[in-house]
């Protein structure tokens, strides 16, 4: 009798999956277009899930394990059982791979039921409580049915009844494993995240077989050419068509959750919740079966919204909040930590696109901000004019006067900051100490354009980043140093886009070729423990985690490691702008970052961003010292009197009394 | 709040404002002018108005930009009366006033480019026989033609009168600050320019124009010993020495010692 229900079951469950496949499929193509290479990216599937996704699953061992154990033994399982039992081949080895493969995954599902018995709270439960069970029920049931083919047991063993009961349990497994998958089960992320693996928006974020790390954090540019089009993201039909499919291919396994510091402050944001937000909007419907943790202070069940609606109401409430999408600090833990590969970031942004440029509704200090850069050049208002003069007594070469040299030194926003201030104559100390060529654009430097993207507000980003673009490319440098890990990124990263490629270093990474080319001498560090803040911008923006560690090296310093750091350091709450749209929480974020380095018993906190420094040095005493790297750098030089030979004996006494002078604070 | 202009169709209410270019007091950019967003602002606060807004000026291309931050608040069209940069925009408002037949004229106390005295709207109310109200901080209401709303007088001080429409009111910073200016509806809005013949504005045309020398401040040396005796000095407000508050008299024994000032002070001769 099994032979005859089981092709049954295997067909209608292939072929339920199938048009349960094309639903799917036409969700997500109500986005807009997105070209994709459908051969390539098919092609490059394999090996971003073996390579880059298992990179991330395995952060967690055990359950990388499980998964691979599951995962691997249900596609194994399934490709045969189609073979062995639809097609109905009789073929004992085929049945003996089929008994491994549904062992191996009977296995893996074990370990599933055993986390799923306590979960954590990151975890979703509702439907995915039952995923245990199925695969399970799958395993097992395929396992048992295929025993007589494989000739371990006579074809007529048991009664009818074993037969049907055996049916029943093979077909609750199939629901669940094909059916589920493309009609919004649970396994749903299988299909989704597969398909999203191969047609990612972000093809250069994955590794390829050069050993190319492949990094892709850049946002994208939006096109501003067409005054009639729509600016962002306002319903969830606006988002691209790739990036639909990588929402739906969301598992809502938390990890995004368990590592958004907006989420832990209290504030009304979960990574998670706001992915599933998505695939709500992209379906129609309310929030209401969402089992997860929902956004802290908004209870889940009050937001609805529908492919064609809006995501943010002007009045009122539709998908989400707009202080939801403003908690964002843009710090990528969520993206970081995502095994499906998902673009929290560039979903937020494009959202808030719409906010301001459309809407024109940017909590808080945000419009004064954008309108200070627009008619200032300068987030705070100052007059563009005075941008050096907390440099008066530097004497800084000007690129206006040079027109050429070794490296151009960003300045950035912090030269209005007195805080800042001494970072910056740390920086030039240093490099004067190194005798490095370099030169500043002086009045000339504007915003990088940070602020107002991170905001929202591409048309300012453009205007200030292609008026930055036009002064650069009067000079000749060989690369750019900045100690602001924010124009750093967009310098680095977002201004090829429009037209300005350079080699652009963070001051860490430059000290730390200088010190590892002998330009430098410094003396032991004296001091007690030292921790290390890794910068977002920094660090999962742009892979640097190593050279200010070397750096600190150099100088003597044993880093305490705080629990979270490298690429899962914790935000210091200041980037995207999140202090200037200041959503509340319960708590601040740069507290938490605090308690994280008190954890460690460190007196002293090494930074190597000014808004870094701002946030952690705004937090009440007593705490440990913040101090740039540069900083720390400045106050070790050993001024090498022998260095200076080549020049003449009185300009060099000159200028290691002014390196001398600029280092005393 | 509202933000898309309401359709002119509309039975309500039907406001003018007027807008200049302004320019930005630290880089001199031009920009929205602060006063007159803050006068959109509050004409796109009322209930039920039908707003228009209308500018009369040359129209360069920063202008364009400029105006186009009032079309960013949600404005669908501004009217451009289009005039020769030396003209005198008074006689082509009040023709287009006359014309649109608004109840209420809002804008700012003065412009921040050009002339910036602050007259127009005195000019334009002598022209069309409206009354004026400056430091319009509130409108409270409105009803049968007649408005109550709230004046704004230093030191926050407000004064509440009621005045029969239409009216021409100006705003100043006591206003509530305007809303955000948005790029996509900034650059989807019109600029509906039409043409007037340009008055010349001849007084100007002999006037010779230079940036204003920045003065000193004079700085106000108190001498006393403690913080609290300098305190008082720095809140004290300007005494104002002599003058004379004058209330429930009749508008003859008002206007009598309004010309004896003027006489004194030898405004009027
Ligand atoms: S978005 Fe990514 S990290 Fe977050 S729950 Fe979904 S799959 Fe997990
Ligand atoms: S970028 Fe950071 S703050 Fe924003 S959602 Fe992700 S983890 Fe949270």
């Amino acid at each position: 009798m099994l032979d005859t229900l089981l092709p049954i079951l295997f067909f209608s469950a292939l072929a339920l999956a199938a048009i349960g496949a094309v639903r799917r499929v036409r969700l997500w193509r109500q986005g807009r277009p997105s070209p994709v290479p459908l051969m390539r990216g098919l092609a490059a599937m394999p090996r971003r899930y073996l390579v880059d996704l298992h990179h991330v699953v395995a952060r967690d061992k055990r359950m990388s394990n499980t998964h691979v154990a599951t995962a691997g033994g249900f596609v194994l399982a399934a490709l045969l059982a189609i073979v062995v039992h639809g097609f109905g081949l009789d073929s004992a080895v085929l049945a003996w791979a089929l008994l491994a493969a549904t062992t191996c995954m009977f296995v893996g599902s074990l370990f599933v039921a055993k986390r799923r018995r306590n979960p954590p709270p990151r975890l979703s439960k509702g439907p995915w409580m039952r995923l245990p069970k199925s695969l399970i029920a799958f395993s097992l049931g395929v396992f048992l049915v295929t025993l007589p083919t494989a000739g371990i047991l006579p074809e007529d063993a048991g009664s009818w009844v074993l037969a049907l009961v055996l049916t029943g349990v093979v077909a609750w497994g199939l629901g669940e494993l094909f059916f589920g998958m493309t009609w919004g089960g649970p396994m749903k992320h299988a299909f989704a995240g597969a398909l999203h693996l191969a047609f990612h928006r972000r093809p250069e974020r994955f590794s390829d077989k050069q050993g190319g790390e492949g990094r892709s954090t850049g946002l994208k540019a939006l096109r501003l050419e067409d005054p009639k089009a729509k600016l962002g993201v306002e319903k969830p039909a606006d988002f691209t068509w790739n990036q639909l499919l990588g929402f739906d291919a969301c598992v809502q396994c938390g990890r995004c959750e368990a590592m958004c510091p907006a989420f832990a402050a209290g504030q009304p944001l979960n990574p998670k919740k706001l992915i599933q937000d998505m695939v709500v909007g992209m379906a129609g419907g309310s929030d209401a079966r969402y089992a997860g943790s929902p956004y802290p202070g908004k209870p889940v069940g009050e937001h609805a919204g529908e492919p064609h609606g809006p995501i943010v109401a002007r009045q009122g409430t539709a998908l989400v909040d707009a202080e939801t999408l403003w908690s964002c600090t843009t710090c990528r833990a969520c993206v970081e930590e995502c095994p499906m590969m998902i673009e929290h970031v560039d979903a937020i942004v494009d959202m808030r696109r719409f906010l301001t440029l459309e809407h024109g509704n940017t909590p808080n200090k945000g419009a004064e901000v954008l309108d200070n850069l627009i008619a200032t050049d300068n987030p705070g208002g100052f007059d563009p004019g005075s941008r050096m003069h907390w440099a008066a007594d530097l004497n800084l070469p000007l690129m206006a006067d040079k027109r050429d040299a070794e490296v151009l030194l960003w300045l950035g926003d912090g030269v209005f900051d007195m805080r800042n201030q001494r970072t910056l104559r740390a920086l030039v100390s240093v490099l004067r100490a190194a005798q490095v060529d370099f030169a500043v654009l002086g009045n000339e430097e504007r915003d990088s354009g940070d602020v107002a993207r991170r905001l929202g507000d591409e048309a300012t980003f453009q205007t200030l980043a292609k008026r930055n673009i036009a002064t650069l490319g009067q000079y000749r440098f060989a690369r750019i140093v900045t100690c602001d890990p924010h124009s750093f990124h967009v310098l680095k990263n977002e201004y090829g886009e429009l037209g300005g490629n350079y080699e652009v270093f963070h001051h860490s990474t430059y000290l730390n070729d200088l010190l590892e080319n002998g330009k430098l001498s410094l003396k032991a560090w004296k001091g007690g423990l030292v921790t290390y803040h890794d910068p977002c911008y920094l660090g999962r923006y742009n892979g640097e985690y190593e050279a200010p560690r070397s750096v600190l090296k150099a100088l003597g310093i044993e880093v305490e490691e705080m629990a979270r750091s490298g690429y899962r350091s914790r935000c210091c709450g200041g980037g995207g702008g999140a202090p200037i749209t200041d959503i509340p929480g319960k708590q601040r974020i740069p507290d938490m970052r605090m308690n994280d380095v008190r954890e460690t018993g460190a007196e002293l906190v090494a930074v190597g961003c000014p808004q870094c420094t701002a946030m952690l040095e705004g937090v009440v005493a007593p705490r440990a010292e913040i101090k740039d790297i540069a900083e720390l750098v400045a106050d070790a030089l050993v001024i090498d009197a022998t260095a200076e030979q080549g020049t003449s004996q009185d300009e060099a006494t000159g200028k290691a009394r002014r390196t001398a002078e600029e280092m005393t604070p | 709040m509202q933000h898309d202009a309401k359709s002119s169709s509309h039975a309500g209410l039907n406001v003018a404002v007027l807008v200049t270019v302004g320019r930005h007091p630290v880089t001199a950019r031009a920009r929205r002018a602060d006063q007159d967003a803050r006068a959109v602002e509050m004409a796109l606060s009322l209930n039920d108005a039908a707003v228009r807004l209308v500018h009369a000026g040359g129209n360069g291309d920063d202008n364009e930009e400029a105006l186009r931050g009032y079309l960013g608040m949600g404005i669908g069209e501004i009217n451009l009366i289009k005039q020769a940069s030396s003209a005198d925009v008074v006689p082509a408002l009040v023709t287009s006033l006359r014309d649109m037949a608004p109840q209420l004229v809002l804008t700012g106390t003065r412009a921040e480019t050009g002339e910036g005295s602050g007259l127009v709207p005195y000019l334009l109310a002598e022209a069309l026989g409206w009354p004026v109200i400056s430091g319009l901080a509130q409108v409270e209401s409105i009803e049968q033609g007649v408005a109550t709303v709230l004046q704004a007088l230093p030191r926050g001080k407000r004064r509440r009168l009621r005045v029969r429409l239409p009216a021409i009111a100006t705003v100043d910073s006591s206003a509530p600050a305007a809303r955000q200016s948005a790029f996509g509806p900034a650059r989807r809005g019109e600029l509906a320019a039409r043409a007037c013949a340009s008055v010349p504005d001849e007084l100007q045309e002999q006037w010779h124009v230079q940036p204003a020398r920045k003065r000193p401040k004079r700085l106000k040396i108190v001498k006393s010993a403690s913080a609290r005796d300098r305190f008082k000095a720095a809140a004290a407000k300007a005494d104002s020495g002599s003058g004379q508050l004058l209330s429930d008299v009749s508008p003859e024994q008002g206007a009598e010692a309004i010309f004896n000032l003027l006489k004194e002070e030898g405004v009027l001769r």
